[in-house]
């Protein structure tokens, strides 16, 4: 028989442990070091310089699950010049990386367009590698109001 | 066959910048996400996405989970001679789409 105490015990248990996964307290943390990782396997040891690349994406943005992003390289594009790389990272997606895409003087311009997930309010960050082997890059701090991957109260 | 779609010009200029633009219809399955049992699902995307103009390649992407759904991609090319760009995403589970496009160019 099932008396009110034992009840009570029982339905305590069972709501105090959670079913769902639970992030780590220090997930900001976390996914900041998997930023600086990503970004330190693409560039090594050299140094990445701002400027040059010009990142364009909204600042707010109202539903992270297509985010109209695009990513403009200064560059002539010739033989001897031009951007052989473009990389893009978000800080607080579950993975940071984004996309990578190889160019060379045949694409003329230094310029691509794509749709985004972005998990949270963070640093999207551009990275482009030119043919002489340097690295410039931007980055833009947006505001997101309803994340990607977010429908189980997931990140 | 997933659709895909490319959008590239009938007819340039030669020496011209010209814009393609290509969208191919994926989930993209970013193998973050549960049922509501719990269980995760697989992940499902697109990885690569190659296009060449006349057999020489121009562009290659590298996709990862955080690219969305139906992903869009634009980016340029100098149109240097009549032919045809083929354009070939590939993915997870053995996903594999081409297209074609014919240019003119004057």
């Amino acid at each position: 028989m099932i008396t009110r105490r034992h009840f009570l015990l029982l339905t305590g248990a069972a709501v105090a442990m959670p079913v769902k996964a639970q992030l780590p307290a220090n997930i900001a943390e976390i996914r900041k070091a998997a930023l600086k990782e990503a970004i330190g396997k693409v560039v090594g040891n050299s140094q990445v310089r701002q400027g040059r690349v010009k990142l364009d994406i909204p600042p707010l943005i109202d539903n992270g699950n297509a985010v109209p992003v695009s990513v403009e390289v200064e560059s002539p594009m010739t033989e001897a010049d031009h951007v052989k790389t473009i990389h893009l990272f978000t800080e607080r997606n579950p993975q940071p990386y984004v996309l990578s895409v190889q160019l060379g003087p045949r694409a003329g311009k230094a310029r691509i367009a794509t749709r985004a997930r972005i998990g949270d309010s963070g640093d999207v960050t551009a990275i482009a590698q030119m043919s002489d082997g340097s690295f410039w890059s931007d980055s833009v701090r947006v505001i997101v109001t309803l994340s990607a991957c977010l429908e189980e109260g997931l990140i | 066959m997933a659709r895909v779609v490319v959008n590239v010009p009938a007819e340039a200029k030669r020496g011209e910048v010209i814009e393609i633009r290509t969208l191919a219809g994926h989930p993209m399955e970013t193998g973050f996400r549960r049922t509501q049992l719990g269980a995760v699902i697989p992940r499902d995307i697109i990885r690569t996405l190659v296009c060449t103009y006349n057999g020489v390649e121009v562009f290659r992407a590298e996709l990862h989970p955080a690219i969305a759904a139906n992903p869009l991609l634009s980016f340029t090319t100098v149109a240097t001679e009549s032919g045809t760009l083929e354009f070939r995403w590939t993915g997870d589970n053995g996903f594999s789409a081409t297209e074609k496009a014919a240019i003119k160019v004057v």
